[in-house]
C-alpha cells in the first residue's frame, strides 16, 4: 500500500523563492514529452499538486521540476535536499505540445513559465521551427532559464518590469513591436502568469495567429476523474488534465479560470501560515 | 447456549448490530456500525437452517457474485471454526471485510435465504464480517503459502475491487500478478470513494496487504497509457486485463456548472477519503462546504457525499433526486442512515441551472418539481416536469453524484481495442476484448456497479486467463466483438 519513493538526485535555488528538484524517475523520463507534467505529494499528508516539467532525460532517468515557493507545498520541495525522496510521483501527465513544422513560432514566457517554456521551445527548435523566445520576469535576478532558451532560440528577447536587464516592460510589449513590424509569425505559444497568456492571447487574436497557451488549474487525480481542473474553452467544459493542459488561447475563459484559481485562497492561506510557524 | 441443530423455533430477527448513535457520529468519520462479537455471531450463525441444495429454489450462495460456499462458512461458525470458516471464504473471496460492509446482501445472499422468508434473513454480511475482522486480528503477517509457479505472468491495469480480486486470484493459481495502480493507494474506489465512516481505509490497507503477501506485486503512481502502453504490457506478459472502473464523473451540463462550489462526488469524496481533507490542515488538501449543501443523485454516491458533508461542519445536507422515494437507487440501509443522520431528502425535483455570486461562487440552485408518468426502458416510471414549479434553494455547496462513465484512458492509448457506445470495453461471457490476451473486467466493461460485480467479473475474467495461459489460447474472432459493441 505504502507508495513507491522517489529520490532527489539535485537540489538547488534558482532564485530566493525558485527551487529546482532534479529527480530519479527512469519510467517517467523515458516517456515524457515537452508539455506534459507530473504530479506529486511531498509527504503522506500532502496535497497531489500538478507540475509541468522543465525537463527530462531517458539517458540519466531524471525529471526535472522548478517550483515559486508559494504555497505550503511548493515551501515543503523548497526545503528538499539532494538524497531526499517525495511520497508519490505521477506521470507523465497530459497531452504533450503538438510538435510540427509550424515555420516561425513565437513562445513568450513569464516568471515561473519559463522553466516549462525551455523544454517546448527545444522541442519545437528540432521539429525545425524558426524559435523567437521572448521572455521576462520582475527583475533580472528572477530571470530563470535564460542561458538554457537562448541556446535552442534563433532569437532572444529579454524584458523586465523594473528594466533592470533587456526591455522595461512587458513581454506583451515586445510581441506587439514583432506583430507591428509585420514580422513573419505562424504560431505563438505563451506560458505564465493567467494574466500574461490572457494579454498574449488578446493581442494575437485581431491577427489571426494560432496562439496556444498552457494552463495550470487546480487539480486533484491528474487522471480525469475528478474535474477539479475543468476550464471552458470554445463554451465546453474541458478537462484541464486529460484534454490539456494546453488550449487554443484564443477560447480560453481566462475569467473563469482566475476565479476557479482563487477558490481555496482561504485555506491555502491557513496551511501556510501554519508552515511557516511550525518552521 | 441451545443445541445448535434442534431447529424447534426460528429466531425471528437478527441479533441488532450495534451503532454509533446519529447524533455523535454526525461529529465524527468513524464506522457507523461497531461490530458484534464472538458469542453473538455465533448465535446469529445458528438461526442459518443449512437447507440443502435443490433444483427449484435459490439459495443463499446462488445469490453470490464471488460463489462463496455461504452453508459451509456458516456451519463452521455455528461449530466455534471460525479459522476453518474464513479458509471457505477466503478459497473465492479477495476483500472479505470489504465485502463484509458494502455488499448489498439483501439482494444477493440474505435476499434468498429462506429463514428471511417471514422472518429477518441470516445476517450473512455480518458474519463475514466478523470473520474478516477476526482474521485481521489474529493472522500472523508474513508470506502465505502460494502454490508451485507456473511462470506465466499477468499485468493487471487498475487497482480496484476487479484487478485485486484478479491478481488475487491468479496468484492462487500459480500466475505472477503485476497490478499497475494510477494512485499512491490501491484500492480503487475503495480508497478514493467509499467513505471511512462506512469502510475504514485501515481495512481496505489490510486486505490490500493479504494480497500482496499472497504474492502479488502491486506498482503504485503507475499510469498504463501515460506510461506502457498495453501493446507494450503484452511483450513483457502472457495476458493483460484491464479494470480501470469508471471513474470518469457524469455532469449536469446545465448554466453555471463551472462555478466555484459546484465539485463533482470523485472530487469531493477524493479530497476527503484519498487525500484525507477532513484532517485539514493536519493533511494540506482543503475542502469546504459551507452552510447548505446540495447533493444531486439517489444513489449510494449521493448518500456518501450527504452525510460527508454533515460530518465536515455542513449545517444542513439535502439531496435532490428527480424520482420518489421507492425508485431510489440507493441501498435502503444507506437511506436509511442518512435518514437518522438528519439529511433532507427534496424528492421528485430536478436541478434546472446554477445561481452565482459577484466571486464566481455558488449561491442557489433553481430546481422544478416533477411527477411520474409511463415506465422507462428501466422500468421506472419516467419523472416529468411540472411546467412553473420552478423553485430556488439557496447552498454554498452542491454535489453532482448522477453517475459516473468508464475511464477512457486505456481504451483511448489502445486504438484496437473495441468499445462500446456507451464508452466500456467490449467484451464476451469469459471478459475476452478484442485484442488476443487482454481481458476486461468490472466498471470498465459493465459500466458502473457495485463493487462485489466488479469481484465477480475478476472472478470470471481469472478463471479464463487460466484455461488461456494454460489449456486453450484460442481467440473469439472479431466479429463476436462488433456485435458486443453496437
Amino acid at each position: 500500500m505504502c507508495a513507491n519513493m522517489y529520490e532527489i538526485v539535485k537540489a538547488e535555488k534558482l532564485t530566493p523563492d525558485v527551487t529546482r528538484l532534479e529527480i530519479a524517475a527512469p519510467h517517467i523520463a523515458k516517456k515524457a514529452m515537452a508539455g506534459q507534467f507530473v504530479m506529486l505529494t511531498v509527504d503522506e499528508h500532502g496535497e497531489r499538486i500538478p507540475l509541468t516539467m522543465a525537463d527530462f532525460s531517458a539517458e540519466k532517468g531524471t525529471i526535472t521540476i522548478v517550483a515559486l515557493e508559494i504555497g505550503k507545498t511548493t515551501k515543503k520541495l523548497g526545503t528538499l535536499k539532494a538524497g531526499d525522496s517525495l511520497f508519490s510521483l505521477v506521470g507523465p501527465l497530459g497531452m504533450p505540445t503538438e510538435l510540427k513544422n509550424y515555420g516561425t513560432v513565437v513562445c513568450v514566457g513569464g516568471g515561473i513559465g519559463l522553466a516549462l517554456m525551455y523544454p517546448v521551445v527545444r522541442s519545437l527548435k528540432k521539429a525545425g521551427n524558426r524559435m523567437i523566445s521572448i521572455i521576462g520576469a520582475k527583475n533580472k535576478d528572477l530571470l530563470i532559464y535564460e542561458d538554457e532558451i537562448e541556446k535552442v532560440s534563433d532569437e532572444l528577447y529579454v524584458c523586465t518590469d523594473d528594466g533592470s536587464k533587456g526591455h522595461h516592460g512587458f513581454v506583451s510589449d515586445v510581441l506587439k513591436r514583432l506583430v507591428d513590424e509585420k514580422r513573419k509569425i505562424d504560431e505563438v505559444y505563451a506560458v505564465g502568469p493567467i494574466i500574461m497568456m490572457k494579454v498574449i492571447a488578446n493581442l494575437t487574436r485581431p491577427y489571426n495567429i494560432h496562439t496556444v497557451v498552457s494552463l495550470n488549474p487546480i487539480m486533484v487525480d491528474g487522471t480525469g476523474m475528478c474535474g477539479s481542473c475543468r476550464v471552458i474553452v470554445d463554451g465546453k467544459t474541458k478537462i484541464g488534465c486529460v484534454d490539456g493542459p494546453e488550449f487554443d488561447g484564443h477560447k480560453v475563459d481566462f475569467e473563469n479560470l482566475t476565479a476557479r484559481n482563487r477558490r481555496y485562497l482561504a485555506e491555502e492561506e491557513i496551511s501556510l501560515r501554519s508552515f511557516m510557524g511550525a518552521k | 447456549m441451545a443445541e445448535g441443530k434442534k431447529k424447534s423455533r426460528i429466531i425471528p430477527k437478527k441479533y441488532p448490530m450495534p451503532e454509533q448513535d446519529p447524533n455523535e457520529r454526525v461529529k465524527n468519520f468513524n464506522e457507523v456500525p461497531l461490530g458484534q462479537d464472538a458469542e453473538t455471531i455465533t448465535l446469529e450463525a445458528k438461526r442459518c437452517l443449512q437447507c440443502k441444495e435443490s433444483p427449484t429454489r435459490k439459495l443463499c450462495k446462488d445469490g453470490c457474485p464471488v460463489e462463496i460456499d455461504i452453508p459451509g462458512f456458516i456451519k463452521q461458525v455455528q461449530e466455534g471454526n471460525f479459522s476453518e470458516a474464513m479458509r471457505i471464504i477466503r478459497l473465492k473471496q479477495n476483500l472479505p471485510a470489504v465485502c463484509g460492509r458494502v455488499c448489498p446482501y439483501e439482494n444477493q445472499c440474505e435476499g434468498n435465504c429462506i429463514v428471511g422468508k417471514k422472518n429477518d434473513p441470516v445476517g450473512i454480511g455480518r458474519i463475514e464480517r466478523f470473520l474478516a475482522d477476526w482474521e485481521r486480528n489474529e493472522q500472523k503477517k508474513g508470506k502465505i503459502e502460494a502454490p508451485p509457479s507456473t511462470g506465466k505472468k499477468v499485468a493487471v491495469v487498475g487497482g480496484g475491487p476487479a484487478g485485486l480480486t484478479v491478481a488475487g486470484d491468479l496468484a492462487k493459481l500459480g500466475h505472477k500478478a503485476t497490478v499497475f495502480e494510477a494512485l499512491q493507494y490501491s484500492g480503487g474506489v475503495l480508497v478514493y470513494g467509499i467513505p471511512e465512516f462506512r469502510l475504514p481505509k485501515e481495512i481496505v490497507k489490510a486486505e490490500v496487504d493479504f494480497i500482496r503477501r499472497s504474492g502479488v506485486d502491486i506498482k503504485n503512481d503507475h499510469v498504463v497509457g501515460k506510461l506502457e502502453t498495453v501493446d507494450e504490457l503484452l511483450e513483457e506478459h502472457d495476458a493483460v486485463f484491464i479494470g480501470t472502473g469508471a471513474g470518469l464523473p457524469n455532469w449536469t451540463n446545465l448554466e453555471g456548472e463551472n462555478l466555484n462550489g459546484i465539485l463533482s462526488a470523485n472530487e469531493f469524496l477524493t479530497r476527503v477519503n484519498l487525500m484525507k481533507a477532513f484532517n485539514f490542515p493536519d493533511y494540506d488538501t482543503p475542502i469546504r462546504v459551507g452552510k447548505r449543501v446540495v447533493t444531486l443523485g439517489g444513489g449510494n454516491v449521493a448518500m456518501d457525499c450527504a452525510r460527508t458533508a454533515l460530518r465536515l461542519g455542513a449545517e444542513e445536507s439535502i439531496i435532490l433526486y428527480r424520482r420518489s422515494d421507492a425508485e431510489l437507487p440507493a441501498r435502503r440501509e444507506e437511506i436509511h442512515h442518512a435518514k437518522e443522520e438528519g439529511v433532507r431528502f427534496e424528492l421528485l425535483a430536478a436541478p434546472v441551472k446554477y445561481i452565482g455570486d459577484d466571486c464566481g461562487n455558488v449561491k442557489q440552485i433553481e430546481a422544478i418539481r416533477m411527477e411520474l408518468g409511463e415506465p422507462d426502458d428501466s422500468g421506472r416510471r419516467r419523472p416529468i416536469r411540472i411546467e412553473g414549479s420552478n423553485f430556488v434553494l439557496d447552498c454554498q455547496t452542491v454535489l453532482i453524484a448522477i453517475g459516473q462513465s468508464p475511464n477512457p484512458l486505456v481504451p483511448m492509448a489502445t486504438p484496437d481495442l473495441k468499445t462500446t457506445k456507451w464508452g466500456t470495453i467490449a467484451v464476451d461471457a469469459d471478459g475476452r476484448t478484442s485484442k488476443k490476451g487482454v481481458f476486461a473486467g468490472g466498471d470498465i466493461s459493465t459500466g458502473a456497479a457495485t463493487v462485489i460485480l466488479a469481484m465477480g467479473d475478476g472472478k470470471r475474467a481469472a478463471k479464463a486467463i487460466h484455461k488461456y495461459l494454460t489449456e486453450d489460447p484460442s481467440w473469439p474472432d472479431a466479429e463476436t466483438f462488433e456485435k458486443a459493441s453496437c
